[in-house]
């Protein structure tokens, strides 16, 4: 059985109360970090943890906090990342709702750090009861002397804002996420420069998402080596994953990044197997916008070795053969799904998110939606499928922000690996109207654990 | 403490230039076919570019400290120079792939109905196109739609063939008290609107139709009165309280059609003589349609940018040769000079001369 750092209180009856939460060892870090280590120290310890960003790009934490400008007289910021809005992730949600504190514990001693003495937890606007928590928590701490002036009088000052995002997927975008705080319209911003020289109101600003403020309580609790030796290789530490699609229990897990993938697939104590007893067509491993990999990838790279859920092997045999970690939404499509319906889906999902600034993502989102559509409703033509594949070649890399790849990723990916199967839709269409479900070939050559 | 220049090689091409310039303007500098076309940029406007992607260009040597080159391609309206940068333009095909594609997203859903624009001549997206674009379209949906606002007497607003470049937003921010249009929604569906239906009517919003780079903004009060390359433009001021007062008249015999601001080589209102940039004020623009309002000048040098250049003008500005440096000496007589061929266009009969209309016989003397 894995370690658990974030979530093996979450259960505790009552853990949303700030008694509890107390009681069971919550604002440990706070009073160390405050009493004993200078904001350089704790900085130093993320470093040694080896802590990558949990948002979806796996940057280096400490490297991040590193390099923030600290001019003289100008404030810093930190904005805590909690838009979550990527199809298939859901593990913030999770860690907020269950165990409010550990955030508000993170965000203390990250600020603390950082020197920030206003810091922001920017939420997505459908978490609304979410804020509520978040707010309830917050007072609780300040109430406790955790938050406001003078805290355990160390001279440091803090105050913690929950804003509430309008819904948009973008706001996500650490930029956009700056302009929505600021009251603008969510438009991603063109960099350079970086949030660290120029953030919220163009003050220094550190943008993280919510699990990777939470690690930072137990790499400051138990020191950055010790939270290092979890994990492999460069995939330190532990990992939420939320598992969703055809499995016997979808959840949010917490992993050390040393399982295999067939492990957590198949292993009672994460997803407990495919549901209904079908056999694992495909799977998209990182959230949304990561590329999906068909079942033989997935359990074993292009090399013939065993994949692990980390952010190397995840990564191994780039987009060729490999995957991405992204941000820990781990989407299981069994023999039943359709891959030209599903790219059909999560293109409708970035045409209706994109702000809309640059014209490759702007237009062509739109367009790949349209092409999926009528290939997926047995109207396309097989030109059609190398057209989509111009269209998304021409997003990538051309657009102001990342959600350009992450809309050309999944139909690239798609075509890659499943081209017969666009291909079956253009060749068959009446029978792709009416049944709505892909071709079960993918399966069949696939080893399924007895 | 003069400034210190910095070197950077544009297209085999070489300048020299402040600290702090983008890559964009420093192709500028050298002109011609190594100057990326801009969409959304206005060197004009704060804020402007970054978001038509137009203007991409590959940066293959990132500095003479750092000679990594960039990965992917660049803005070069938001890219700065460092010392010892090498950029491609127009000879990178990864460039000149991705404007293509660039080209053909802005053009997708563009409902190219430039026979009845008031734009067609002096349009960017023409000119982009014609330079960049492909022959044909590979869409085959139904082009988007949007409701029509009504912007109020001076300002026609089309929707459809706006380009999102937002430079009417910078525009109104910058040079107006209150904004009072902007982007509403977002994404394929994000749309140029007031929130509820209101005129626009700030004293400098006229503005918004010289920065706009398409037929999107165009002027009311000039709607289906001429086509551009019909009217001649002629340098002509006014003492006005409000603005500079230097505007371009377009007119054809002694009827003023339409006031505008006057535009450099790139499309840009210009520096007035008086400092700072010659935008015009309402009146000046929509209101002064009299030839006794104003105090003329001369004809427009106009450039390459105005279809009325190829009508033979009085001081036409040619663009700055480039190819042959560009090729590293050769000159590649590709690009045929139609003008010179052409039995219809005499160089010898100078159509400004004229204070009508050109007419056939007047090629035939
Ligand atoms: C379109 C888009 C949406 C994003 N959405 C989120 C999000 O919901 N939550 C998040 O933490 N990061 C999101 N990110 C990543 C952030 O930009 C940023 O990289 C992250 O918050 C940095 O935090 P980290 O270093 O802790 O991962 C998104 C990025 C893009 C391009
Ligand atoms: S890539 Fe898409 S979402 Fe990002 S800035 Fe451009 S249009 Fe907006
Ligand atoms: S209306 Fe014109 S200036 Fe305004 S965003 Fe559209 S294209 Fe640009
Ligand atoms: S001009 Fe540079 S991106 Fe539009």
């Amino acid at each position: 059985m894995g370690r658990k750092l974030l979530l093996e209180k979450a259960h505790v009856e009552g853990i949303r109360t700030y008694e509890v939460y107390r009681r069971e060892g919550g604002y440990r870090s706070v009073e160390k970090a405050l009493k004993s280590m200078s904001p350089d120290a704790i900085v130093e310890e993320v470093k040694k943890s080896g802590l990558r960003g949990r948002g979806g790009a796996g940057f280096p934490t400490g490297m991040k906090w590193s390099f923030l400008a600290k001019p003289e007289g100008v404030p810093r910021y930190l904005v805590c990342n909690a838009d979550e809005s990527e199809p298939g992730t859901f593990k913030d949600r999770y860690l907020m709702e269950f165990i409010p504190h550990l955030l508000i514990e993170g965000m203390i001693v990250s600020s603390f750090a950082l020197g920030s003495n206003r810091s922001y937890i920017y939420i997505r606007g459908e978490y609304a009861w979410i804020t509520d928590i978040l707010e309830q928590a917050i007072e609780e701490a300040k109430a406790n002397g955790w938050l406001g002036k003078n805290i355990l009088g160390s001279g440091y000052d803090l105050e913690l804002y929950v804003q509430r995002g309008a819904g948009a997927y973008i706001c996500g975008e650490e930029t956009a996420l700056i302009e929505s705080l600021e009251g603008k319209r969510g438009n991603p911003r063109i960099k350079p420069p970086f949030p660290a020289i120029k953030g919220l109101w163009d003050c220094p600003t550190v943008v993280n998402n919510v699990e990777t403020i939470a690690a930072v309580v137990p790499i400051v609790n138990d020191g950055g080596e010790e939270y290092a030796k979890i994990g492999a290789g460069k995939s330190t530490g532990t990992k939420l994953i939320s598992a969703c699609g055809n499995i016997n229990k979808p959840g949010v897990y917490e992993i050390d990044m040393t399982i295999s993938v067939e492990e957590f697939i198949y292993s009672d104590e994460y997803c407990g197997g495919i549901a209904n007893g079908k056999r694992l067509k495909a799977c998209i491993p990182g959230g949304s916008s990561v590329p999906i990999l068909p079942a033989n990838l997935l359990l074993k790279t292009a090399k013939g070795e065993t994949r692990y859920m980390n952010y190397e092997s995840l990564s191994d045999g780039g987009f060729a053969t490999g995957s991405m970690m992204g941000s820990g939404g781990f989407i299981v499509l069994d023999e039943d799904q359709c891959v030209v319906k599903n790219t059909y889906t999560l293109a409708r999902f970035y045409r209706h998110e994109s702000c809309g600034q640059c014209s490759p993502c702007r237009e062509g989102t739109g367009w790949m939606e349209k092409i999926l559509l009528n290939i997926e409703q047995g109207r396309g033509k097989m030109s059609d499928i190398d057209l989509l594949w111009d269209i998304q070649r021409k997003i990538e890399g051309n657009t102001i922000c990342p959600l350009g790849d992450a809309a050309a990723w999944p139909v690239a990916a798609a075509i890659r690996h499943f081209r017969d199967e666009f291909e079956w839709h253009v060749n068959n269409p009446d029978e792709c109207t009416k049944r709505n479900y892909g071709l079960a070939h993918y399966a069949d050559p696939i080893y399924v654990p007895a | 403490m003069s400034e210190q220049l910095l070197k950077v090689t544009i297209d085999n091409i070489t300048v020299e230039v402040p600290a702090g310039t983008t890559i964009l303007q420093a192709a500028r500098k050298i002109g011609g076919d190594v100057a990326p076309p801009a969409m959304c940029y206005y060197s004009k406007l704060q804020g402007s570019g970054g978001k038509c992607r137009t203007c991409l260009v590959e940066v293959s040597k990132g500095s003479e400290k750092d000679p990594r080159p960039m990965p992917k391609l660049v803005a070069s309206c938001r890219t700065t120079i460092m010392d010892g940068m090498e950029v491609k333009n127009i000879t990178s095909d990864r460039v000149l792939d991705a404007r293509k594609g660039v080209v053909e997203f802005l053009l997708i859903n563009h409902p190219l109905d430039c026979p009845v624009c008031d734009q067609a001549g002096e349009c960017h997206l023409q000119d982009l196109s014609y330079e960049h674009g492909a022959a044909g379209t590979r869409y085959e949906f139904q082009r988007r739609t949007f409701k029509k606002h009504d912007l109020g007497d001076y300002i026609q607003l089309h929707m459809t063939r706006c380009i999102l470049c937002y430079r009417c937003v910078f525009t109104a921010d910058q040079l107006t008290k209150t904004r009072e249009h902007g982007v509403l929604d977002r994404g394929d569906h994000a749309e140029i609107a007031t929130f509820i239906e209101k005129n626009l009517q700030n004293d400098f919003i006229g503005n918004v139709i010289d920065v706009c780079p398409v037929g999107a903004l165009t002027d009311k009060t000039f709607r289906f009165k001429n086509r551009v390359w019909f009217t001649k433009p002629v340098d002509a001021h006014r003492d006005c309280d409000t603005c500079c007062g230097e505007v371009q008249l377009w007119m054809r015999g002694h009827e003023v059609f339409r006031v505008t601001a006057r535009k450099d080589e790139w499309g840009e209102v210009k520096e007035s003589t008086k400092g700072g940039t010659g935008w015009i004020c309402n009146t000046c623009r929509f209101e002064k349609k009299q030839v006794s309002d104003w105090e003329i000048e001369g004809p427009t040098k106009v450039n390459r940018h105005s279809v009325i250049s190829q009508g033979h003008y009085v001081g036409l500005q040619k663009p700055e040769e480039t190819m042959p440096k560009v090729m590293d000496g050769r000159s590649p007589k590709l690009l045929m000079d139609i003008h010179s061929v052409s039995e219809v266009n005499k160089p010898n009969i100078e159509l400004s001369k004229l204070d009508r209309p050109a007419h056939s016989t007047d090629f035939n003397q």
